[in-house]
Parts: C-alpha cells; sequence; structure tokens
C-alpha cells in the first residue's frame, strides 16, 4: 500500500512505485535543540500520512522543511524525483537556488495552524491569486476554479466577503480551497484544527475526510486528532525525538503499538 | 536698551507684503511635497537594503544611522557648498529637495521597518507555499499590509518636515522664510513679515495634524 522505508531507490526517473517524497539523512538543528536526526522518510504517491507525537518533537518541522520554509542543515530530499534543495549540475549535487526551489515547490501544498489567510483580499482573490500570478492561468480560468472549490468546501456564497468576516473553521475552509487551487502533488496538514474552537473543527476534518477518499494527491497530516488520523490514514507515524519511532498502519499503531513510547504518547492522550 | 523700539503692528504694510509671501509659500509646499516623495521613495530603498545580507545591510545601516544623527542643516550644507566643489552641482531648491529626501528618508526607514516586521510571519509562509516570487509577495502580500500603520507616522513627518523647511533659506532656497528675511532686510520691519510665516505655517500645519489624527482615529478603527 505504501512504500517501504529501507529501501533507497534511484532518484532520476520516477515511475508509478516510487515515492513522491523521500527524505534521506536529515538534519535539523535549531540552536541546541536537534529537531531532525538523521530522517529517513518516504511518502508514496497518493499515500495518506498521519503523523502523530509529543509536542516539540519535530512534525512540524518536517512539513516546513518541505515546504522550504525552513532549511535543513544536511541531508537530501527529493520531491516527484528532484532534489529538492540541490541543483543537478553534471553529476553533482549543488544548492539550490531560489528558481530551482520555485519549481520543485509547484509540486507542494501547504495548510496552516493559523490559516494565514491574506487579511486584505477578498476571499475569491485569496484563491484566485495564486493560479493567476504563479500558474498563469487567465483571470476566468482561476476564478472558474476557485468558485469550484470555494464551493466545494460550502463556502460558494462568502466570494467577496473578506477573511476578517469569516469564522475559523470558514477561513480554514478558504484557506484549503486556497492551497487546492495550485493542484499540488502532495499537500501539508499543519495542525490544521489546533486553532479552531471545538465546534469548528468537525466541519475542517469533514474536507480533509472528503479529500482523502477521492483525492490522488499524497497527504501529510500533523494532528492531534487521533480518531481522525485513525480513520483516513493510510500509515501512521509516530515521530518522537527526531526520528520516525514507529510506523504502521492505523490499525496496528493504535491497538498494538510495539515501542514504548508510543504506548505512552497514546495512553497519555487517548485518556482525555 | 529696547525702549526706543516700539511693536507697532502695520496692517496696510502687512498686506501688502501677504501676495508676496503666499507665494513663497507655495515654493515651501513644493519642497515639502517633493522633498516627502523622494524621501517615501528613499525610505523604502533603505528599509530594503538593511533587509538584504550584510554586505549590503551593513552600509545602508550606517548611511542611516549618519543622516539620523547629523543636523539637517549641516547635511544642507555640504549638499550645496561642498559637493560643488566635486562636480556635483545643482540648483538651491533642487539641492535642498534631495536634502529633505535624504534626511527624512533616513526616518521614514526606521517607519517602514516597524511597519514590514508588524506583518505576521505567517503571511511570508502562506505566499512562499503558494510559490508567488519575491516581487510579488512584496507589492501584493506584504506592503498592502505594511503601509496602512505607518500613515500616522508618514503624517508626522510629513507635517515635520514641512515645518522644517525654514532651513533651506540657509542655502538661499526662496521660501517662506528666506522672503520674509528679504523682506525685512529690505523695509527694515521684521515684525509683519516674522508674524505672517508663523500664522501661515500655523495654518496650513494645524489642520494637517487634525487630518493626521483623524486618519489615525479611523486606522485604528478599521483594525
Amino acid at each position: 500500500m505504501h512504500a517501504t522505508v529501507d529501501t533507497p531507490a534511484p532518484t532520476s526517473a520516477p515511475d508509478a512505485g516510487d515515492p513522491i517524497v523521500r527524505f534521506r539523512g536529515v538534519n535539523k538543528r535549531f540552536g541546541d535543540l536537534h529537531v531532525l536526526r538523521d530522517l529517513d522518510f518516504d511518502v508514496g504517491p497518493a499515500e495518506k500520512v498521519a503523523i502523530i507525537g509529543p509536542s516539540g518533537s519535530g512534525k512540524t518541522t518536517i512539513l516546513r522543511v518541505l515546504m522550504t520554509l525552513v532549511r535543513p542543515d544536511s541531508g537530501e530530499i527529493v520531491v516527484d524525483g528532484e532534489h529538492l534543495y540541490h541543483r543537478r549540475v553534471g553529476d553533482r549535487l549543488v544548492p539550490a537556488d531560489e528558481r530551482h526551489l520555485r519549481k520543485v515547490r509547484t509540486n507542494i501544498g501547504m495548510v496552516f495552524q493559523h490559516f494565514n489567510l491574506f487579511p486584505h483580499m477578498r476571499v475569491l482573490r485569496n484563491v484566485t491569486e495564486a493560479p493567476i500570478h504563479v500558474l498563469g492561468l487567465s483571470k476566468a480560468e482561476a476564478t472558474e476554479r476557485a468558485t469550484g472549490l470555494l464551493e466545494m468546501v460550502g463556502l460558494g456564497d462568502k466570494l467577496d466577503a473578506y477573511p476578517s468576516q469569516l469564522s475559523g473553521g470558514q477561513k480554514q475552509r478558504v484557506a484549503i480551497a486556497r492551497a487546492l487551487a495550485m493542484r499540488p502533488k502532495v499537500m501539508l496538514f499543519d495542525e490544521v484544527t489546533s486553532a479552531l474552537d471545538p465546534e469548528l473543527v468537525g466541519e475542517v476534518l469533514s474536507i480533509i475526510r472528503k479529500l482523502a477518499e477521492e483525492g490522488d494527491m499524497a497527504m501529510l497530516i500533523v494532528t492531534h486528532e487521533m480518531s481522525f488520523a485513525r480513520d483516513i490514514a493510510d500509515r501512521v507515524v509516530f515521530f518522537d525525538n527526531g526520528q520516525v519511532a514507529e510506523q504502521g498502519p492505523p490499525a496496528d499503531i493504535f491497538t498494538a503499538p510495539s515501542n514504548p513510547r508510543t504506548q505512552e504518547f497514546l495512553k497519555a492522550v487517548l485518556q482525555h | 536698551m529696547f525702549d526706543f523700539i516700539t511693536f507697532r503692528w502695520d496692517g496696510e504694510f502687512a498686506l501688502s507684503i501677504l501676495p508676496q509671501l503666499l507665494r513663497a509659500a507655495v515654493i515651501t509646499l513644493q519642497a515639502t511635497v517633493v522633498g516627502f516623495a523622494l524621501a517615501v521613495v528613499i525610505g523604502l530603498a533603505f528599509a530594503l537594503l538593511r533587509r538584504g545580507p550584510r554586505p549590503i545591510s551593513w552600509p545602508a545601516g550606517f548611511v542611516v544611522e549618519f543622516l539620523r544623527s547629523t543636523p539637517l542643516l549641516v547635511q544642507l550644507y555640504v549638499l550645496y557648498f561642498l559637493l560643488p566643489a566635486y562636480g556635483i552641482r545643482f540648483d538651491a531648491f533642487t539641492t535642498g529637495v534631495i536634502g529633505l529626501g535624504l534626511h527624512y528618508g533616513a526616518y521614514l526607514s526606521e517607519v517602514y521597518r516597524a511597519g514590514i516586521a508588524s506583518v505576521d510571519e505567517g503571511q511570508w509562509e502562506a505566499a512562499t507555499a503558494l510559490n508567488f516570487g519575491r516581487l510579488h509577495i512584496w507589492r501584493t502580500i506584504v506592503l498592502p499590509q505594511a503601509v496602512p500603520p505607518m500613515v500616522p507616522a508618514f503624517g508626522n513627518y510629513f507635517i515635520v518636515m514641512f515645518k522644517e523647511t525654514p532651513l533651506l533659506s540657509a542655502i538661499t532656497v526662496t521660501e517662506l522664510m528666506q522672503t520674509a528675511k528679504i523682506i525685512g532686510s529690505r523695509s527694515f520691519n521684521y515684525v509683519e513679515p516674522y508674524t505672517l510665516v508663523g500664522a501661515i505655517f500655523f495654518l496650513m500645519s494645524y489642520p494637517a495634524a487634525l487630518l493626521v489624527n483623524r486618519l489615525e482615529a479611523r486606522l485604528a478603527r478599521n483594525r
């Protein structure tokens, strides 16, 4: 169902079996804090991976490194057959420039904990701005795409609203539509319900659930919603201390975790 | 010592010099508007340079600090009397406007810096995640959010700069102050021209200050 983690595959020509995202020996430190330790981690095409773990374990950093918001200190990341932070010159890898980053970034989308909508733009323009100026869509095409997505997330009647006029759940749904409008191959969800009032969590999760069911988009979901992770993920990754401590199908991880740290964590979060 | 000087307000004389002073007030306004426009551009340039890599940000930072910690009058003298020795020569008005633009550009760069810093980090991250180019991020996402909160500070600097334009008289720009001086030395009546200059400044800057206050209140409400 998903690519195995320990067999390295050639990174040049991607075929159907190759992972869409591959981390190899990735390290990241913030001062004394070693947030990613020699991380090896793969995501298959269309695979839905839920990343769980204690706060400060580096889960969010995985997404941020992949979105190029944080540069790793060392290691390689390959997205859809192309190095993210490196460029191939002859048979050598050299650090990538902004142009290369922009090329590889088109495959990746992200939804943030705090929505990060553009407050000075109406909802529709929040969603059309990047398709027009990054993908080069015409205004009509982008508007059609955006309207369709906003209807899909249940906000077809809010096109002309400003973000400040929306509830948290509505904002996050706009943010999802905005990221989807770029049609990425990999979508990153960074604790997307953590900033929401409890009664608004459901409306956001149900959209992600729908995406997971129908999409051939790979999804990396950092979440504290354990039942949600169990429902939608092909694979659950328990992340601890900068490394993958344990991973497997949700049924295994949630019912019979083998790692004592996983057991401890699940016991703590499932209790309340 | 001064008892033989009597302060007598000559209304007729005041009225006769008013047209000349009002014409000079136009020069003062022009210098303010052009100087400020220059400061707005220079300030943004300084602010952006200071965010650049060290070989750029350090010299830019030094220039800003230098401009902010030396008197405008000295800077005007340097521009007007010293630069021509090196073959750089502008007329008095242009020199004055450049001086104002540089001096206030240094101040405005700090306003820009604060405004840019006030834009949430998440806006940069979302813009990067959507793969916008740098220029597009600045133009359509960061600056449109950074500038509105700067407007009151800009307005205040505009008024301060307006009131500092008499310094341009030191380099012979015939703005309000210089004109009053000329009238005074020609007629030996200083009370009327200087009083009128004060009144004209007040009548222009006080309403402007009220306007800035109103703007500030409105921006605070919208936030």
